[in-house]
C-alpha cells in the first residue's frame, strides 16, 4: 500500500490511498466531503432506504488513517455532514465514535455548503484556515496558491483493457490540491468535465485512490 | 337477439366460418382461465375477443369490461384498428381505447374515471393502473382479460409483474376470466400454470398447426470458416436468396453481427436491392421507418435481431434466414411461424452456419424442429424483487392487510409456493429496508397503522414510486449523435463500457454506417461520418444467448448415433479425423484433451454446457490451476468447450474436477465478482433501492443516482444476508454465470473423465485455438498473417482446408 509524496508551495505532503492527505512535518491529517448521515437524509426526504452503514464505514476508514499516521490535528474540509439535520440525527453510538477520535487531538471542521452552520460536536469551526505556506478551505477561490480544498468530489475515468474504470482521485498542480470525497456513498465529477477541466493547469496530475495512491496525468 | 346469435350473424354475413378452435374457445369461455396455442395467421387475436364481443353485444354492460394486454405498445395500437372495424360492422356501440406509455396525460386521467368498454394496454401501464386509489372501482366491472403473445411474457420479469397485477384484479373482480394467446411452445402447461389463478384448472386449446415448415441449411460451394460468428462467406448465396424471394428477414444472434453483416452485404449489393437494418440499439425513428417500409412492401430484405420477433405484422415476408446457429430452437420455430403469414401455406426458413462447428449445431437444430422437440429449460420461481415492487405499488392504492395480501400473492402461479417467511422478508424490506441494523424508524416508506395494515407513510411518495416502476432493464448506454452538438441527428445507442474505450479518431459501425468518434459529453457520443477505415465493432452486452441444454444434448447424442452422416464432405472428414486422433465427445463422459502447441501447453474441456457455463468453468478451472501452481495464462470459451493455455503441462486433469473444490472456489469467486454486481444492480433497481428516475433531482454533471457497486460492497461488508443479496445470488447463478449447467454437466459425467494426451491440436480444439489468436489481433496486415497461421495450424492437425 503506497502513498504518493509531493510538494505544494514547499510543504511536503503525502496523498494516502484512502483519499486522505497527510502533512507529516505538522502531523496534520486532512479529509474532505465526508457526507456523514447521507442514507438517513435520503430516507428523510422520502427516497429509498439505503443501507444505513455508510457513516460507520467512513468512520472506520478514518480511524484507520488516524491510527496509522498518529495525527495530532485533524482537518475536515467541509460537507462533513450531509445537511444540517444529519448531525443532530446521527445516532448516539456514532456521535460517541467521533468524540473518541477527537480525544487528545486538535479537530477542525471547515464549513462547507451542505453544512454551513456551526456544529454541536466538539472541535473548532472555521470557514477557512491558513497554515503558511498552505491554506485550507472547502471550495477553491480559484486564485490562491498553496490551497487545499474539496467540494467537487473529483473522479478519474479511464479505459483499462477495454473496460471503463472510474476512481475518486486527488487533483494536484503547482497551485492547488482538490481532494477526493472521503465519504462512502459519495458520487463524483469526472476530471475531464468543467469546472475541473478548466480549473486545473494542463500539467495537473490525478492521483487515484484504491489499494495504492497512483499518479497519472489528469484525464481530460 | 342474444350475443352469440349476433356474432354468428355477422360471421355468416362476412361469408366466413369459425375455426374449430374459435368455436371451442366460445364453448369454454366460462372457465376462469384458458390458453390458446396458435401460429400466426390463425385469427388468434380475434379469437381472444370473441367471448367479450358476445357478452358486450347485448348492450347491457357499463364500465370497463375487457382488458387486453400485450408486450408491445405498437401492438396495442394495431389491435385497436383491427377491432374497430368488426365492431362497427356488427353495429355495436362500444368504446375501444388504448393506454400505453404514449398516451397523453389528459387522456389517462380521463380514462381513470370514465373507462372504455375495452382497454388495450401493456404490462407496465397495468402495473400503474393497479396502484391508483381508484383501481378498486375502476376494475370492479371488469369481466375478461386477454393476454396476447403470452409466450414472450412468460419467461420474463415483465410477465411476473403482469401476473401479480392480475392477482390483484381478481380481488377487485372475483368473476374475472382470463384468456392467454400464445405462439407454439414446448410446454404449454407451464404457461397455463403461470396464467391461471392458482389452483384453478386451465384448458389448453390448439389451433391447427398448419403444414410443417420448409426449413433447410443454406450451404453453398464456399465452406464456412473454421471459427468466428459472422457469415460473410455466405453473402453471395444470401443475395441469391433475396433476389429469389419477395421479402426476406435475416436474423442474427447479436447486434454486432447484424451490423457487420449488413455492412458487408451492402458492399456486395451491386443490384442496389433495398435492404434495411433493424435492432434494439438503433434510434427509434429509424426503426419506425424500417417497420413502415417493411409493412408497405418496400424492402427486399431486413437484417435484424430479435427486435423484430414480436407482434409487428410481417406483411409479405416469405423467407426467414437465420444466420449463425439459433441458440435455442424455440426462437427459431417462432420466427419460422411468422414467415408466409398467410395461414395454410408452409413457412420457409434457412439456417446459415457461421463456422464449421455450427454446421453440426444447425443440423441438430433442424432435426429438432422437424421432430417437434422444442427447448424446455424449467422456468424459475417468481422473483422476489418484482414482488417487492408490486407490494409498494399496491400500497400506493390503499392499505394492505398482510395476511390477505399473502393469500392473494399465492394465487399467482409463479408465487404459489411462496412461504410466509419469505413473504415476511419481502414485507420487511418494503417497510423498513430489511437491514440487520434498524435505523431511521421515522422515515420508513411504508408503515403499520393501528389496524395492523400497511400504508405509505407519506402519500406524496406515490408519484416518485410510480415514476420508478417497471422491470425492463436498460443497460448503461449512451446516445450517439451525428454532428457537433446535442441537437445532432440521433443514430442510436452504444454501451457505456464500449464508449469508454473510444478515443478521437476511432471508428465504429452503427446503423450500418461507419462513424468516427469525436467527443463524449455527459451521456452523448458525438460522431462524424467516416468513409473508409476499417471500423471497430461495438459490442453490445444485450442478452448473451447460450446454446440450450436440449440442443447440446442432441449434438452429443448425434455423435454417438452418427447422425451427421449426410453432412458435406469437409464436415464428415473433420469428424473422422477427430475420432481417429482423439475421440468424439459423448453424453456420459467428459472429454479432456491436452496437447502442446508452439511453446505452450493446452487443455481443452469439451463440456457442451453452453457459452456462459463454459466461461464460468474457465474461470473456475484457471483459479484452481493457480492454487495448484500450474500457472495458467488464459482461456477462451465457446458453447461447447473451454480451452486453457499455460506454461506447465497438466498430466492429471482429473484433479481439476474435484466437485467440492470447484464449489468452494466458486462461492468465493462469485461474491467478489462482476456478475454478482451486475445482478445486484438489476435486482436493486427493480426492488426500488436504486431509483432510475430522479424527477429532476439530477444536478448537472454529477452523478445523482447511487452507484450500485458501492451499495453492493457496503451490503457485502455489513449485511451479507440482506434480501437483495440473496436475490442477486439466485439470479447470478442462473444467468450469465449459469452454474446450474456446470453442475448438471458434472452430474451427468460423474467421474468419467476421458483424458486424451495428443501430440498436437485436435480437429475439435483447433477452432478454439483460432479464437485465441483473434483476441489479440487487430488491423489490416494481420489478415495475411492469420491466413498463413490458419493454414499451418490445420496442416498440423492433419486437415485440409
Amino acid at each position: 500500500m503506497t502513498t504518493y509524496p509531493f510538494s505544494l508551495s514547499g510543504a511536503r505532503l503525502k496523498a494516502l490511498p484512502s483519499g486522505g492527505l497527510w502533512w507529516p512535518d505538522r502531523r496534520i491529517l486532512v479529509v474532505s466531503d465526508l457526507h456523514l448521515g447521507k442514507a438517513e437524509r435520503h430516507a428523510r426526504r422520502g427516497g429509498p432506504m439505503l443501507p444505513p452503514y455508510e457513516t460507520r464505514d467512513t468512520l472506520f476508514r478514518l480511524e484507520a488513517d488516524i491510527t496509522r499516521t498518529n495525527a495530532q490535528t485533524m482537518i475536515c474540509l467541509g460537507d462533513s455532514f450531509d445537511d444540517n439535520m444529519s448531525e443532530q440525527n446521527l445516532p448516539d453510538d456514532e456521535k460517541l465514535w467521533i468524540a473518541r477520535l477527537q480525544a487528545g487531538r486538535k479537530w477542525i471542521w471547515i464549513t462547507g455548503n451542505h453544512d454551513p452552520g456551526p456544529l454541536e460536536l466538539g472541535g473548532s469551526h472555521l470557514s477557512e484556515l491558513p497554515i503558511p505556506p498552505l491554506v485550507f478551505r472547502h471550495e477553491t477561490n480559484r486564485h490562491s496558491s498553496g490551497e487545499i480544498s474539496g467540494h467537487f468530489h473529483p473522479k478519474a475515468q479511464l479505459s483499462v483493457q477495454g473496460r471503463g474504470v472510474s476512481r475518486p482521485c486527488f487533483l494536484i498542480d503547482m497551485n492547488r490540491v482538490i481532494m477526493p470525497a472521503y465519504g462512502t456513498f459519495t458520487g463524483g465529477l469526472g476530471s475531464h468535465l468543467p469546472p475541473l477541466s478548466t480549473l486545473m493547469r494542463p500539467d495537473a496530475l490525478a492521483v487515484l485512490t484504491g489499494k495504492s495512491a497512483r499518479p497519472i496525468p489528469m484525464p481530460r | 337477439m342474444n350475443g352469440l346469435d349476433h356474432i354468428n350473424a355477422w360471421i355468416k354475413h362476412k361469408g366466413w366460418t369459425l375455426h374449430p378452435h374459435q368455436s371451442q374457445l366460445i364453448e369454454t369461455a366460462h372457465y376462469p382461465a384458458q390458453l390458446l396455442i396458435a401460429p400466426t395467421g390463425a385469427g388468434k387475436t380475434l379469437s381472444g375477443f370473441l367471448p367479450s364481443l358476445i357478452e358486450l353485444a347485448t348492450g347491457e354492460h357499463t364500465g370497463l369490461h375487457t382488458l387486453y394486454v400485450s408486450p408491445l405498445k405498437a401492438l396495442a395500437n394495431d389491435i385497436k384498428r383491427n377491432l374497430t372495424a368488426p365492431i362497427t360492422e356488427m353495429g355495436l356501440n362500444l368504446r375501444v381505447e388504448d393506454r400505453t406509455g404514449d398516451t397523453s396525460q389528459s387522456t389517462k386521467r380521463r380514462q381513470r374515471v370514465d373507462p372504455p368498454h375495452i382497454l388495450l394496454t401493456t404490462p407496465e401501464s397495468l402495473a400503474l393502473l393497479v396502484s391508483y386509489p381508484e383501481a378498486e372501482t375502476f376494475f370492479s366491472t371488469l369481466k375478461r382479460v386477454i393476454i396476447d403473445e403470452i409466450h414472450a411474457l412468460s419467461e420474463t420479469k415483465r410477465g411476473d409483474q403482469l401476473f401479480l397485477a392480475l392477482g390483484r384484479l381478481q380481488q377487485h373482480s372475483p368473476t374475472l376470466r382470463r384468456i392467454g394467446l400464445s405462439a407454439t411452445v414446448d410446454d404449454p402447461n407451464a404457461i397455463a400454470r403461470l396464467m391461471a389463478p392458482h389452483p384453478s384448472p386451465c384448458p389448453i386449446l390448439y389451433a391447427d398447426a398448419g403444414p410443417p415448415p420448409d426449413i433447410s441449411m443454406l450451404l453453398g460451394d464456399t465452406p464456412p470458416p473454421w471459427s468466428g460468428g459472422g457469415a460473410n462467406y455466405a453473402i453471395a448465396d444470401v443475395l441469391d436468396q433475396i433476389r429469389a424471394h419477395k421479402t426476406t428477414l435475416i436474423f442474427h444472434n447479436t447486434r454486432a453481427q447484424a451490423e457487420i453483416f449488413f455492412h458487408n452485404l451492402w458492399l456486395a449489393n451491386h443490384d442496389n436491392l433495398p435492404i434495411a437494418i433493424h435492432h434494439g440499439s438503433l434510434d427509434r425513428e429509424q426503426r419506425h421507418k424500417v417497420e413502415q417500409a417493411m409493412v408497405q412492401g418496400q424492402l427486399r430484405a431486413i437484417v435484424c435481431t430479435g427486435s423484430l420477433d414480436l407482434g409487428i405484422d410481417w406483411g409479405d415476408v416469405d423467407l426467414v434466414i437465420q444466420i449463425g446457429a439459433p441458440k435455442n430452437v424455440k426462437r427459431l420455430v417462432q420466427r419460422i411461424g411468422r414467415a408466409n403469414h398467410r395461414y395454410n401455406t408452409p413457412s420457409k426458413a434457412m439456417i446459415v452456419p457461421a463456422n464449421r462447428f455450427e454446421i453440426i449445431e444447425c443440423h441438430a437444430a433442424l432435426t429438432a424442429v422437424l421432430d417437434g422437440d422444442l427447448d424446455g429449460d424449467p422456468p424459475p420461481r417468481g422473483p422476489l424483487d418484482v414482488l417487492c415492487q408490486h407490494i409498494v405499488l399496491l400500497a400506493c392504492a390503499g392499505p394492505l392487510d398482510p395476511a390477505s395480501l399473502f393469500d392473494e400473492i399465492r394465487t399467482v402461479g409463479a408465487y404459489s409456493d411462496l412461504t410466509r417467511a419469505t413473504f415476511d422478508d419481502c414485507l420487511d424490506f418494503c417497510v423498513t429496508g430489511g437491514y440487520a441494523l434498524r435505523r431511521y424508524d421515522n422515515w420508513h416508506r411504508l408503515q403499520y397503522g393501528p389496524d395492523g395494515k400497511i400504508r405509505l407513510r407519506d402519500p406524496r411518495a406515490a408519484h416518485r414510486i410510480r415514476m420508478n416502476a417497471g422491470t425492463i432493464q436498460d443497460t448503461d448506454t449512451v446516445k450517439v449523435r451525428l454532428g457537433k452538438n446535442r441537437a445532432g441527428k440521433p443514430l442510436g445507442e452504444i454501451e457505456e463500457s464500449f464508449a469508454a474505450t473510444l478515443a478521437p479518431g476511432d471508428t465504429f459501425l452503427i446503423g450500418g454506417q461507419i462513424v468516427r468518434f469525436e467527443s463524449m459529453r455527459e451521456l452523448t457520443v458525438m460522431v462524424s461520418r467516416a468513409a473508409t477505415k476499417k471500423p471497430k465493432i461495438a459490442t453490445f452486452m444485450g442478452t448473451k444467448f447460450a446454446t440450450s441444454t436440449q440442443l447440446c444434448d442432441r449434438i452429443l447424442t448425434g455423435f454417438e448415433t452418427d447422425a451427421f452422416a449426410d453432412l458435406p464432405d469437409y464436415t464428415r472428414h473433420w469428424l473422422d479425423q477427430q475420432r481417429s486422433l482423439s475421440r468424439l465427445p459423448d453424453r456420459d463422459s467428459l472429454l479432456v484433451e491436452t496437447f502442446p502447441h508452439k511453446d505452450q501447453n493446452y487443455l481443452c474441456v469439451f463440456g457442451f454446457a453452453g457459452r456462459n457455463a463454459q466461461q464460468t468453468l474457465g474461470l473456475l478451472l484457471t483459479n484452481r490451476m493457480e492454487t495448484l501452481g500450474t500457472a495458467p495464462m488464459g482461456f477462451v470459451a465457446t458453447d461447447y468447450a473451454t480451452l486453457i493455455w499455460g506454461l506447465d503441462k497438466i498430466d492429471t486433469p482429473e484433479d481439476l474436477f474435484d466437485k467440492s473444490a470447484l464449489q468452494n472456489g466458486f462461492e468465493t469467486w462469485l461474491s467478489s465478482n462482476a456478475v454478482m454486481k451486475q445482478a445486484f444492480r438489476s435486482v436493486a433497481t427493480i426492488a426500488g433501492l436504486i431509483e432510475r428516475n430522479l424527477l429532476g433531482l439530477r444536478k448537472s454533471g454529477r452523478q445523482a443516482s447511487f452507484s450500485s457497486d458501492i451499495l453492493y460492497d457496503t451490503l457485502r461488508k455489513y449485511d451479507p444476508d440482506h434480501l437483495l443479496m440473496r436475490i442477486a445470488q439466485t439470479e447470478a447463478l442462473s444467468g450469465l454465470v449459469d452454474y446450474g449447467r456446470i453442475n448438471a454437466m458434472l452430474e451427468r459425467v460423474g467421474d468419467r473423465i476421458e483424458h486424451r494426451h495428443l501430440p498436437h491440436v485436435s480437429p475439435f480444439a483447433a477452432p478454439l485455438l483460432l479464437e485465441v489468436g483473434r483476441i489479440h489481433i487487430q488491423g489490416e496486415g494481420i489478415e495475411r498473417i492469420l491466413d498463413a497461421e490458419t493454414k499451418a495450424l490445420f496442416q498440423a492437425a492433419g486437415l485440409k482446408e
